[in-house]
C-alpha cells in the first residue's frame, strides 16, 4: 500500500478501508508467508492470514487475507475499489468482471490468494489520468448502454476483454462472446451498439 | 464457507507427495481433506455453496513443468497439457483446424471470462449441476451418500435420461469431454504410486449405488495432458448444443460428432451425446447402426433411435428423448455435409 495513494486526496471511505489492510499488512512484512515457510515452522492452519501483492490499476497492493477470500471482495472490501460490482457471487452474471494480465475473468470465483503477483484491471483503472474516459466506457455512455448501471462495470471489462481477444466483429459475434454478461435491463441492444463504436475507434487507434 | 489452508505446490511430483499426506484410504477426490485447485470456476463455486469442503487447497497453477501449458499437435494426435485454458485451446488455430469439434465444444460451453480461467483438466472434472446436488438442505447421495435422492421426484426437467440409477439422476453438463469420449482421447494421470494412462471413456464412474464416487482418480492424482488420437474423421466433425437460451447456457442435448465418408456411405463414425446422460456419453449402439450404411436422414434417424433405446425418463425431463435424437440426426446431417 503506497502512502503516495493514501494521501493523494481519496474519500473518508477508501482512506480508511486502505489503513486497515495496510495495518493487517504489517506485521507480515517479518513473518514469511506460507508459501515460503520452513518445512520446520509451525504448519499453516486455516484460518492463517495470507500475504498477497498484486498490482491493482497500476498500484502496487500487499494485502493480509484470510485464503477465502475472493478476488471481488478483496477488491471491494480491502481495498476499497468498489466500483467491480458483486453480482450473484456464482459465476453466472459477469458483474465482477475484471482483467488479470490482460485478460477478462470473473473475480467472484477466483480466490484472492491464487492472484499472487498479478496484473488486476479494474473499472476505476480504465480512465487517463486527466480524466478522459476509455473509448469503451465512452461508448457507452454515447449509446446509453445501462438503465441501472449495476451491471455496467462488469459490462465495460467484459467489453474490452471481447474486443482483446478479437471476437467483436459481427454484431451476432459480440452477442455470442459477451453472453456471460447479463443485463435485467436488458439493455442488449444498446450494449451492442457501444461495443461496435469502441471496437472501431480502438481499432483506428 | 469452511476456511482452508493454501499452499502452492512447484512441481507434479510435489503436489502428489503433498495431497498424499491427507485424505488416506478410498476417499474420492470430492470428499479428500486436502484437495486441487486449478482454475476454480467450479471448486469456488462449491466451496462457497458448502458443497465442497476441503481444509486444504494445493494451487496447481504454480506448478513448473511447461508441457501442462502446452498444445501441441503431430500428424497423429493433439496433445493438451492440462492447465491450458478453455479459451486457448478453442483458439489454437491446429485444433480448430485439424478437429473442429474439439474446438467448437470449448466455445459453446461457458462464457469467455470462464474459458478464460478453466483449465481443460479441470473442465472435464467438473461436477454435476443438479439443483438438489448444489443446494445442500436437500438429500442427495451424490453429497451425502444413502440420504436419497431430491431430483427422483423433484423438479427433473435438466436430469439425465441415459446412465442413471435408484441412486441419481444428475447430469453430467460438461461439453469437451463428449468430444473426447468421441474421439478416444486418453488422459495421462500422476499420482503416488506412479504415473499412468487412462482411456477418457474409463475417467467417468457410471453412478450406480456410489453417485458420490465420480471418476477413477484418486486423491492424489492429478491429470496432467489430455491426448487426443487424428483419424480420418477427426476433420470432418462437429458439435451441435441445444440449449434454453442461445448462448451460456447448460445443453439440453448436444451431439460430437465425426465422420469418415467414403462417398455417401460411412466408413466409421463417432458419436459423444452431452446434456441427457449422468456421465459422458459415448453412444456404440448409434454408431454400430451406422456402420457401412449410406448416411441419409431414414439412417440418421434410426442411429437416433438406437442411442436412446434405454433412455429412462423423469417426470419431467421426457422432453429430451425426441429433443436428443433430433439433436444427433442434425448433427450427423450437418457433419455428413461439411466441406472438408
Amino acid at each position: 500500500m503506497s502512502d503516495a495513494k493514501i494521501s493523494s486526496g481519496l474519500s473518508r471511505r477508501m482512506f480508511m478501508t486502505a489503513s486497515v489492510s495496510a495495518a493487517a499488512a504489517m506485521p507480515l512484512a517479518t513473518s514469511p508467508t506460507r508459501a515460503a515457510q520452513p518445512a520446520s515452522a509451525k504448519p499453516a492452519q486455516p484460518r492463517d492470514l495470507s500475504a498477497v501483492s498484486m498490482r491493482i490499476n497500476k498500484q502496487s497492493y500487499n494485502l493480509a487475507l484470510d485464503n477465502r477470500t475472493s478476488l471481488l471482495d478483496a477488491l471491494r472490501d480491502h481495498v476499497g475499489l468498489t466500483g467491480t460490482k458483486k453480482g450473484c457471487d456464482h459465476g453466472q452474471c459477469g458483474a465482477c468482471t475484471v482483467l488479470v494480465d490482460g485478460k477478462r475473468v470473473l473475480s467472484c470465483l477466483s480466490f484472492a490468494v491464487m492472484n499472487q503477483g498479478r496484473e488486476i484491471t479494474t473499472v476505476e483503472g480504465l480512465a487517463s489520468a486527466g480524466g478522459e474516459l476509455h473509448p469503451v466506457q465512452q461508448a457507452f455512455v454515447d449509446h446509453d448502454a445501462f438503465q441501472c448501471g449495476y451491471c455496467t462495470p462488469g459490462q465495460i471489462m467484459s467489453a474490452i476483454g471481447c474486443i482483446n481477444e478479437g471476437r467483436a466483429g459481427s454484431e451476432d459475434d459480440i452477442r455470442e462472446y459477451m453472453s456471460g454478461n447479463l443485463c435485467r435491463c436488458a439493455a442488449y441492444p444498446n450494449i451492442v451498439a457501444a461495443i461496435v463504436q469502441a471496437r472501431d475507434e480502438i481499432r483506428r487507434a | 464457507m469452511r476456511p482452508f489452508v493454501y499452499e502452492r505446490p512447484t512441481s507434479v511430483s510435489a503436489a502428489v507427495a503433498m495431497a498424499s499426506h491427507a485424505g488416506a484410504g478410498h476417499v474420492p477426490p470430492t470428499a479428500a481433506d486436502t484437495q486441487f485447485i486449478a482454475g476454480g470456476t467450479n471448486l469456488a463455486d462449491y466451496m462457497k455453496l458448502g458443497v465442497g469442503r476441503p481444509d486444504r487447497l494445493l494451487d496447481l497453477n504454480t506448478l513448473a513443468e511447461p508441457a501442462l501449458r502446452k498444445i501441441r499437435t503431430s500428424d497423429d494426435a493433439i496433445r493438451f497439457g492440462a492447465l491450458v485454458r478453455m479459451g486457448e485451446a478453442a483458439d489454437n488455430d491446429d485444433v480448430r483446424r485439424r478437429c473442429p469439434l474439439l474446438a467448437d465444444s470449448l466455445k459453446l460451453a461457458a462464457s469467455g471470462q470462464l474459458r478464460n480461467m478453466a483449465t481443460l483438466g479441470g473442465n472435464v472434472l467438473q461436477r454435476t449441476r443438479c439443483e438438489y446436488f448444489r443446494e445442500t438442505s436437500w438429500p442427495c447421495n451424490k453429497r451425502e451418500p444413502g440420504s436419497g435422492c431430491a431430483a427422483m421426484e423433484g423438479v427433473n426437467r435438466q436430469h439425465a435420461v441415459l446412465g442413471t440409477s435408484d441412486s441419481c439422476i444428475a447430469t453430467y453438463h460438461g461439453d469437451f469431454a463428449q468430444a473426447l469420449i468421441a474421439l478416444d482421447a486418453t488422459v495421462d494421470i500422476e499420482g503416488r504410486r506412479g504415473k499412468r494412462t487412462l482411456a477418457f471413456a474409463k475417467l467417468h464412474r457410471l453412478p450406480g449405488e456410489t453417485p458420490n464416487i465420480e471418476t477413477d482418480l484418486a486423491a492424489d492424482e492429478i491429470i496432467t495432458a489430455i491426448e487426443v488420437p487424428l483419424r480420418p474423421w477427426s476433420g470432418r466433425s462437429r458439435y451441435l448444443k441445444i440449449r434454453d437460451r442461445e448462448s451460456y447456457a447448460f445443453a439440453l442435448a448436444s451431439a460430437a460428432v465425426a465422420l469418415d465418408m467414403e462417398g455417401q456411405t460411412v466408413r466409421s463414425v463417432r458419436i459423444g451425446l452431452g446434456g441427457v446422460a449422468t456421465v459422458p456419453w459415448r453412444a456404440v449402439a448409434a454408431e454400430d447402426a451406422l456402420q457401412g450404411k449410406v448416411l441419409d436422414e431414414a439412417a440418421a434417424q434410426k442411429a437416433a433411435d438406437a442411442a436412446f433405446a434405454d433412455a429412462r425418463p423423469r417426470e419431467h425431463n421426457a422432453f429430451k428423448i425426441p429433443l436428443g435424437k433430433r439433436t444427433l440426426v442434425r448433427a450427423l446431417l450437418e457433419t455428413r455435409d461439411m466441406k472438408v
